[in-house]
């Protein structure tokens, strides 16, 4: 007797995106702090640095999420740290949005003209307040849609935990559906789920960038 | 107890992880093939008369954006058999690929398109250039040379994607990966040696699409 996708499968799944959701939360601030460092001292001006974190963001962006998330994971293991699942794709994600948003955040410090930093300088300021009240503000501007659209690859991205065995939203979809034998319609409603996480923020980043570009056109 | 590194099962599983990237190379070869059929296909209708097909691509591009490859795969993988596409993990692999591509290839094409303007094609006739002449020059190059960047940016994003067609079990670099750790238990050293295997992979893309651009889509210095 297989059970049908009823209310305790449904709940099953939102548990699993419950997951998802922290997951996310958890790998994005991370990632923003982590990015934040990375994003400096890409744009530090020390050429020995900014090659390093370069090629720090290079191999992020040149190899597959899932192999990154597998090598955090085994590699962690190897340590002898017992680590919870969660804590091991949390640290694999967080990595990962590191140098994503690392790079994001490069091109919009070096996107703010740079009579800005000039003009910065000429009043004085020293580096950390140049950063924190001229070029910051003005960068976190500008990225705010890429940032956004990184977002949504970061929840989309979760899904791959499914894969290492943690159970996420996809995996938890994966579980009912081998439970049930339904999988068109578990698969369905979990791609629904995700939809409802993801078109929103989707929505507000291309809208968002449309008003910047319009404003820069003044 | 230490554990220590062993490295000498990737050398000896050398020849299986090269086969496996011919097939990663393979497999996003065929999905990006099929991802530009839909993409030009998507764009003719994007902006046809009939609202119905519009707001269809419209939803379509939408929905694959904002889910999970992972979870469009699995998707596909029951319900193709379902419309009577009783096919292998790997063409399995291939649809999915293509369908995901093809939402971001419309976007793609899509930008090219309107990059053109209307001026531009009425000079070129104003300068006695005939149709053929036209459509190759002021329109062709130009919108290719647009929308290179990003198209092949998308060739390299669906090249790494392909990774996930794993966990259908389509021949594929991750696959021959997963079965060398399990045969071997040297999880880490596998993983992290095919990590670099991929990313020898993009290096090499993006060096191959820098020589093609540098050869057809710079600008004449004479």
């Amino acid at each position: 007797m297989t059970p049908h996708f009823g209310l305790p499968e449904f709940g099953f799944l939102l548990r699993g995106l419950q997951w998802t959701v922290l997951l996310t939360l958890v790998a994005f601030v991370g990632g923003c702090t982590a990015g934040l460092a990375v994003a400096l001292l890409r744009t530090c001006g020390h050429k020995g640095v900014e090659w390093i974190t370069r090629i720090y963001i290079g191999i992020f962006q040149g190899t597959p999420l899932l192999l990154q998330l597998f090598v955090v994971y085994y590699g962690l293991a190897l340590t002898g740290l017992k680590l919870d699942a969660f804590v091991a794709v949390a640290i694999g994600f967080t990595v990962n949005a590191s140098a994503f948003l690392g790079e994001i955040w490069r091109g919009a410090i070096q996107a703010v003209p740079r009579g800005q930093t000039e003009a910065a300088m000429a009043l004085g300021l020293h580096y950390s307040s140049r950063m924190r009240d001229i070029v910051l503000p003005q960068a976190i501007r500008i990225s705010l849609p890429a940032t956004i659209g990184y977002l949504v690859q970061l929840i989309k991205g979760t899904s791959l935990a499914a894969i290492v065995g943690f159970i996420e939203l996809a995996r938890a979809g994966q579980i009912v559906s081998n439970q049930t034998f339904q999988p068109l319609l578990v698969f369905g409603v979990v791609g629904a789920m995700y939809f409802i996480l993801c078109w929103p923020l989707s929505w507000w980043g291309s809208r968002m960038e449309a008003r910047l570009a319009l404003a820069s056109q003044r | 107890m230490g554990y220590t590194l062993d490295f000498s099962v990737v050398w000896h599983a050398m020849p299986a992880l090269l086969w496996g990237c011919v097939g990663t190379l393979g497999l996003a070869l065929a999905g990006m093939t099929l991802a530009m059929v839909i993409g030009v296909a998507g764009v003719a209708a994007r902006d046809s008369k009939a609202a119905w097909l519009r707001a269809l691509v419209i939803g379509f591009v939408e929905i694959v954006r904002n889910t999970p490859f992972l979870v469009q795969i699995f998707f596909l993988f029951f319900a193709l058999p379902l419309i009577g596409l009783k096919l292998n993990p790997t063409a399995t692999a291939i649809i999915a690929l293509g369908v995901n591509g093809g939402a971001y290839a419309i976007e793609i094409i899509r930008g090219g398109v309107q990059s053109i303007h209307k001026g531009q094609v009425e000079a070129g006739y104003a300068l006695g250039l005939h149709k053929g002449q036209v459509f190759r020059f002021i329109v062709l190059k130009p919108a290719l040379r647009a929308i290179y960047p990003s198209l092949t940016g998308q060739f390299i994003m669906l090249t790494l994607t392909s990774s996930i067609c794993s966990a259908v079990s389509a021949y594929e670099l991750t696959s021959v990966a997963q079965r060398i750790e399990s045969d071997t238990f040297r999880s880490f050293e596998v993983y992290f040696s095919v990590t670099f295997l991929y990313l020898a992979i993009s290096w090499l893309l993006m060096l191959g699409f820098a020589v093609i651009s540098h050869r057809f889509f710079s600008y004449p210095t004479r």
